[in-house]
């Protein structure tokens, strides 16, 4: 009979699956797929619905004669800056919790899981009261094509973030119930969409605040 | 999300008594689910078929009372095409191909258990279903469903005073779309994860059956074109209910964005029916004519090509819209340069059947119909991709016949060949051929008997979307030609009645099926009729390609993949 060897096609699901293994690679179909890969495909299509939000804020500045127009607020560039920051901040915490689980720190995977979310919910508290002043100033969705197109990127981006914070508080109370002492790859598969949504924020903060 | 087993656990008889709720309704099983699926497609099919049938009596007998449903009023009648249309292809279409026998076959194909995630599967046919109804109560509001077409182009769509009284009617079509592609979207998560990650051991990628293959290109199209029109849904439905503008031209938006955000997605939709649509013919092709497909990795190479090309060409359907006439060129060499996959495939299925030993059972005749029939839409494409000849044939008749003549082949013909192949898989029972050929035949004649006529309609100058085309002299000829396609149509409808019939006794009066009846290969075939909780009783290992009938010096004509049959599998 011929030798058959399982097949692990992806290189990068193979990291995947080392990072959250804790024990054997499945000789035969696995029971329960790697999360990790569903989040990667799932990104994919992240990625495609931001690239259209983008090229439509694209074609309605560059088809706009005055770009942010006259009678429009300017947006807050340095607060956001320093917003950016915390956002930035809170990928390197993600990580950090993955890599306390690795080392079977329960206790060090909670305090980073706490400093990720405070971070996310500043950002997006910092956001809000931004929204607020510009709100104040005139800029709302309907005052210009250039307030919708603002509330919608930005928008969008805070609505993936704050549905990241709320599933990151539902996976801390399974860290904390000890959940993922073995097999945490679920924790991976959030710490990667997690990446996604920082690493999404400074290009949208660079097309949309600097435009 | 987080959830994950043991791996100890996979004891390959452990059928957990469960309730009806859980077993049937809200059940996990890939196989339930696809099933669901299949009742969902096949209603709102007959929805649609039964707004086509209103609107065709209106088009060949304007004015006069439709049998059932009266007079057809202007709005009315753009309701009916809009509907039709959405529901086609968004509710029938893509539930039937990717949702159904995508759900139901690929992980037995692949030797999986299940799918990937089988709770998010779950949740993706609760979505559609919510989709659905949704959709389908649109027509009950104030102003009733929407009017604006199918492509629901701005500014016509996008602020009320286009389209008096049709508020609610608009606004629950995009929401009822972005419900459906939600659900789609989970769909594709678990297609691709499966069949990347869930694979039986020996199940190399280059022994994937076609339609898993076709499956997950069009799972791959899927996700990677809907969200720009995600987006653009979101920023109809901001510019209907808030107030923005994001399309409107008075606040200085430019309203082809909509045209390129929906047909950015929109073409490469046009795929995601057609491919699996293909795939099951691929699968059937084989079998009937016991044969081994020809060209199996061309096939492949040419699907993975023709869906790289498919994100290149939506702007063919934008060739009148005022878009820069430079682009028209590009666009029509790759709309062009994509009929080569397609022709590559064609040619691979009609080489497979080049001294097989065919069998017409009635797969085999749906399967022969649609390729018959997707070759005519492959063709009648050049001329509407060239924008020489499109900007003549643009908006008229030609335009439907030519997509009717792509997707009903692969999502209609194609999909009740799929039917009569799977259903013994499916339901454990044998459907009744004669019957089925005579639904064939029905089906098929009426099919040409619409869309041929319409080719000639559209050639004659007949535009699509006119609700009164007797006030036209330029339609006076062209006329008869409508009564033609609609006695079609009538015939069509005809042949449903032994479909059904046939579909609802044979699920419970048919002959029992064994594991095996039509001496396949694929996977699917190597385990019980229908195949047990979690598909196989021990996970089969895989010693050879799909397609490996009337092999030289074996027994039989034809090598199950498994390398031995599913111990508790009947003999078949």
């Amino acid at each position: 009979m011929a030798a058959v060897t399982p097949l692990r096609p992806v290189s990068g699901l193979k990291r995947a699956t080392a990072l959250g293994g804790g024990g054997s690679a499945p000789a035969a179909t696995p029971k329960a797929a790697d999360p990790t890969l569903g989040v990667l495909i799932f990104i994919g299509s992240e990625v495609m619905l931001f690239a259209g939000l983008i090229s439509a804020f694209l074609v309605s500045s560059a088809s706009a004669p005055f770009w942010p127009p006259a009678n429009q607020p300017r947006l807050p560039v340095a607060i956001t800056g320093l917003n950016t920051g915390l956002l930035v901040l809170s990928g390197f915490t993600m990580w950090t919790v993955v890599r306390s689980l690795r080392q079977h720190d329960k206790t060090g995977a909670m305090r980073w899981m706490g400093a990720t979310i405070v971070l996310g919910a500043l950002f997006l508290a910092i956001q809000g009261s931004e929204w607020a002043g510009l709100i104040r100033f005139g800029l709302t969705m309907t005052s210009s094509l250039y307030g919708a197109m603002f509330y919608l990127i930005v928008g969008a981006h805070a609505l993936h973030l704050a549905v990241a914070v709320a599933v990151l508080l539902f996976v801390a109370t399974r860290v904390w119930r000890g959940r993922y002492e073995v097999d945490f790859r679920g924790v991976v598969a959030c710490s990667v969409y997690w990446s996604f949504v920082v690493i999404l924020w400074p290009i949208i903060y660079a097309l949309v605040y600097f435009s | 999300m987080a959830e994950t087993k043991p791996q100890s656990a996979p004891s390959t008889d452990a059928h957990e008594k469960m309730g009806f709720w859980r077993q049937y309704i809200f059940s996990v099983d890939h196989k339930v689910i696809g099933k669901q699926y299949l009742f969902l497609g096949l209603f709102m099919g007959y929805v649609g078929v039964f707004l086509s049938y209103v609107f065709r009596w209106q088009l060949a007998w304007p004015g006069t009372a439709v049998p059932i449903w009266g007079k057809v009023t202007a709005p009315q009648y753009y309701e009916l095409v809009t509907m039709h249309g959405t529901i086609m292809v968004f509710f029938v279409a893509m539930p039937v191909l990717l949702g159904a026998f995508g759900n139901f076959l690929i992980p037995l194909m692949v030797g999986a258990r299940d799918m990937a995630f089988p709770r998010l599967n779950m949740a993706s046919f609760w979505t559609i279903l919510v989709g659905s109804v949704l959709l389908l109560i649109s027509f009950f509001v104030p102003g009733g469903a929407s009017h604006a077409g199918w492509t629901n182009y701005v500014p016509l769509s996008d602020a009320s005073k286009y389209l008096p009284g049709n508020y609610w009617g608009g606004n629950l079509w995009l929401i009822a779309l972005a419900i459906d592609f939600a659900s789609v979207l989970m769909g594709g998560i678990n297609f691709l994860t499966t069949a990347i990650a869930m694979r039986a051991p020996g199940m190399t990628i280059w022994r994937m059956p076609l339609f898993v293959w076709q499956e997950l290109v069009a799972s791959v199209l899927f996700m990677l074109s809907v969200g720009p029109l995600i987006a653009g849904v979101v920023m109809l439905l901001f510019d209907r209910m808030v107030g923005t503008g994001f399309f409107l031209p008075e606040k200085g938006a430019d309203p082809l964005l909509w045209q390129h955000l929906f047909w950015f997605f929109g073409h490469p939709e046009v795929y995601v029916v057609a491919m699996p649509g293909l795939g099951i013919v691929q699968e059937i092709l084989p079998v009937f004519a016991r044969k081994s497909i020809f060209g199996y990795r061309m096939i492949v190479w040419a699907v993975i090509v023709a869906g790289i090309l498919s994100f290149t060409v939506w702007a063919h359907h934008m060739f009148v819209s005022g878009m820069n006439p430079v682009l028209a060129e590009p666009f029509s060499a790759t709309t062009i340069a994509i009929s080569i996959p397609f022709a590559v495939m064609l040619f691979a299925m009609i080489a497979t059947l080049w001294r097989g030993q065919i069998t017409f059972s009635t797969p085999m005749l749906f399967a022969l119909g649609a390729l018959a029939n997707f070759l005519l839409g492959g063709v009648t494409g050049i001329p509407l991709g060239t924008n020489a000849s499109d900007i003549y044939l643009h908006d008229t008749y030609f335009v439907i016949a030519h997509f009717h003549n792509t997707l009903v082949p692969t999502a209609v013909i194609a999909g009740f060949g799929g039917i009569y192949y799977w259903f013994p898989k499916m339901f454990g029972r044998m459907m009744n051929e004669t019957l089925g050929k005579l639904h064939f035949v029905f089906t098929w004649v009426g099919f040409n008997m619409v869309f041929v006529p319409l080719f000639l309609i559209g050639l004659g100058g007949g535009q699509r979307r006119i609700y009164m085309s007797s006030v036209y002299t330029f339609y006076k000829p062209l006329q008869p030609l409508h009564v033609i396609a609609t006695i079609g149509l009538l015939v069509i409808i005809v042949g449903q009645i032994p479909f059904l019939l046939n579909f609802f006794l044979s699920m419970f009066r048919g002959a029992k099926a064994p594991a095996n009846p039509w001496h396949a290969n694929t996977l699917e075939w190597a385990t019980d009729s229908p195949p047990p909780h979690e598909n196989f009783h021990t996970i089969p290992t895989v010693v050879r390609g799909p397609y490996e009938y009337s092999v030289p010096g074996m027994e039989q004509d034809w090598a199950p993949q498994a390398a031995a049959v599913d111990a508790g599998a009947a003999q078949g």
